[in-house]
């Protein structure tokens, strides 16, 4: 429990303050540990090359061209050319918004309905919170990957089920995180002022309890971030979802997966590189907000 | 103890009934013709009308699970249109080849991770404990796929001392005589020397990708297991009363610290059994997650369907057996059930 969450809540004109000393605490962690920095720089490159990708690519990420096929990185072609001759540093910075995109939707999608299931289970108990524990339960009884592709497949192999497949994976990791939180909250304070001047019980869930409970979320978001990139990369390693010519990280390791063998390095390694620092980043992040969030957990 | 036993087999059932109803909701509730999807790409409507009546598709859908859940039992989880055997055929047939690969890439985790994590809680802010934690945010960024390429590349192409990444065995060697399924095992009893190091040769590679998926989880939970542990009261006692360090730590302060670690395999087992079906694509391993990655490729289903069960159960009966093993390493927790 976040002491800084519990004080900024409940009182409105509390919250600018709270929220200078929560930035100042900010630049505090990223000042004192510069790996935080390092990462929300990384951050702001993904960020980048997702919005400005097609505009900052050297070439065209589709344009194939037969000549140049396979060539090693080069002054001309920095990141070298696959066995279609496209150009792998276009590829990998115009791929930066597939992945970023499929991971933000997926994220924002277990949080809103496992947030939400979760807030309910924890603050009314009884059998809704008895349902989404079972519906809990047994998505966990799954090997996560491995239920993922059994979604895919039965949904149908889009990009769009990759998100979903993600994203209900990803559902109990919240709705139980979000249920704990709650129920520690059932009976604080600020909860029966609420109560007592007159609020429905959702009002007080959606309003008093989820806003307090935010911060906690917010830290469990960026580490599933990387969770979510790694699985839809993975996902698209094996063949689902993302389908050739789209540039997309996990699909071009897959294409270059066959030439590795025989010694085409780099087709595989710079999306690979791309990946892993995305993910990177994001673990880093996640561990900064928490101990921006919650100090006493910091390791 | 039995009945220990008994009570906690029991306690898997609704995990294993919603494993069943979620395998069967995956087909049957979702859009499009569950008859077509079984039938494959290719199928003609004839063969997708023999597939509607065999899976009873025209009944309601509780007549339909019964008849679902009757096939289960029976073993029957449908045929594969690529292979053109029964999926459980397969999947038996090639489930030895994946549990090798897990089992040796989990047991060379644990022989890395269970120790490091032991010496960076006992030298906290050495060295070592540094290593252990960047070892440890860096195993977790790491996809899978792309670690054993690297590997493949390094220790094939570059300083070739690994085999091609193709398989169980090099096209010399030839496989002992079945006993466990399990290469390495088999050819130790069969004395097949030759056998065992081409296995063990195969086996390297992708036992190492997979241990240092499974290394960062395992490291981590150690440290911290044995840093709350030797932090207690009767550690402290153990070593005012003389004892060595190495007794206090091996017998007093591991043997407790144990306990989350093992807690903690369940998860680690989720995530392996996913990444096996990656690694497997890597290294053309010819097991159940290879097989699913073809099936998937070729639009068939059922042999699809029949490894996310099988998975499912098979991580069910790991948890319980985790489950158990708790209760055997902690007494105070037997005592109380």
């Amino acid at each position: 429990m976040s002491a800084l969450g519990e004080g900024a809540a409940p009182v409105a004109p509390g919250r600018l303050s709270g929220l200078f000393a929560t930035l100042g605490h900010a630049r505090y962690v990223i000042g004192g540990n510069p790996v935080t920095g390092f990462a929300f720089g990384l951050l702001g490159l993904l960020v980048i090359c997702a919005i400005f990708g097609p505009m900052l690519a050297p070439y065209d990420p589709l344009m194939s061209d037969t000549l140049a096929k396979l060539q090693p990185p080069s002054a001309k072609h920095w990141f070298g050319t696959d066995a279609l001759g496209r150009d792998i540093l276009s590829r990998v910075i115009v791929a930066a918004r597939l992945d970023l995109t499929i991971a933000v939707a997926s994220v924002a999608l277990v949080f809103a309905f496992g947030g939400l299931a979760g807030i309910a289970a924890g603050f009314f108990g009884g059998w809704t919170d008895r349902i989404v524990g079972r519906i809990a339960d047994t998505i966990m009884a799954f090997p996560l990957f491995v239920l993922a592709m059994g979604i895919v497949a039965a949904l149908g192999n889009t990009v769009t089920n990759i998100v979903i497949a993600t994203a209900i994976i990803n559902f109990p990791l919240y709705a139980r995180i979000a249920r704990a939180e709650a129920s520690v909250r059932r009976e604080a304070g600020y909860v029966m002022a609420a109560r007592l001047s007159g609020n429905s019980e959702w009002r007080i869930a959606l309003t008093t309890i989820m806003p307090n409970i935010l911060p906690i979320m917010m830290v469990q978001m960026s580490l599933t971030m990387g969770y979510a990139i790694l699985n839809a990369a993975g996902l698209s390693f094996i063949g689902l979802g993302v389908r050739p010519p789209t540039p997309e990280w996990g699909i071009m390791v897959a294409e270059g997966s066959g030439s590795i063998i025989s010694g085409e390095w780099w087709i595989a390694l710079f999306p690979g590189v791309a990946l892993m620092l995305a993910v990177f980043c994001f673990n880093l992040i996640g561990d900064g907000l928490r101990d921006i969030v919650d100090p006493q957990r910091r390791t | 103890m039995l009945k220990v036993l008994f009570g906690r087999i029991l306690t898997t059932i609704p995990a294993l009934i919603g494993v069943v109803v979620v395998s069967f909701l995956l087909t049957r509730v979702l859009p499009g013709d569950t008859a077509a999807y079984f039938a494959g790409p290719a199928a003609t409507p004839q063969a997708i009308q023999e597939v509607k009546q065999k899976l009873g598709l025209d009944k309601p859908l509780p007549e339909q699970f019964t008849r679902y859940v009757g096939d289960l039992v029976r073993g029957d989880l449908g045929q594969s249109l690529t292979t053109g055997q029964p999926v459980l055929a397969d999947l038996k047939s090639r489930l030895p080849a994946s549990a090798e690969l897990t089992l040796f890439g989990l047991i060379l985790s644990l022989i890395i991770a269970v120790p490091l994590g032991i010496v960076a809680a006992v030298k906290q802010g050495s060295m070592i404990d540094h290593a252990c934690r960047a070892i440890a945010t860096a195993g977790v960024s790491l996809p899978v796929f792309f670690t054993g390429l690297l590997l493949v590349y390094l220790f094939y192409f570059i300083w070739q001392v690994s085999p091609a990444p193709l398989g169980r065995l090099d096209v010399f060697a030839s496989a002992p005589p079945t006993v466990t399924g399990l290469y390495l095992v088999d050819s130790l009893i069969a004395r097949d020397g030759e056998a065992f190091r081409s296995s063990l040769a195969q086996l390297l590679l992708p036992g190492v990708t997979l241990a240092i998926f499974a290394l960062a989880p395992i490291a981590r939970i150690t440290r911290a297991s044995m840093l709350a542990v030797l932090s207690m009261d009767f550690v402290r006692t153990a070593r005012a009363s003389g004892l060595p360090a190495s007794k206090v730590i091996m017998i007093y302060a591991f043997r407790n610290a144990m306990l989350p670690v093992i807690t903690t395999l369940g998860m680690v087992f989720s995530f392996l059994l996913g990444a096996n079906v990656l690694v497997e694509k890597v290294f053309a391993w010819p097991g159940v997650g290879s097989y699913a990655v073809e099936a998937l490729i070729a639009s068939d289903f059922a042999p699809v369907q029949g490894f996310v069960l099988a998975m499912a159960i098979l991580y069910i009966a790991l948890n319980l057996l985790i489950d158990l093993s708790y209760r055997l390493i902690d007494p105070r927790l037997g005592a109380t059930t």
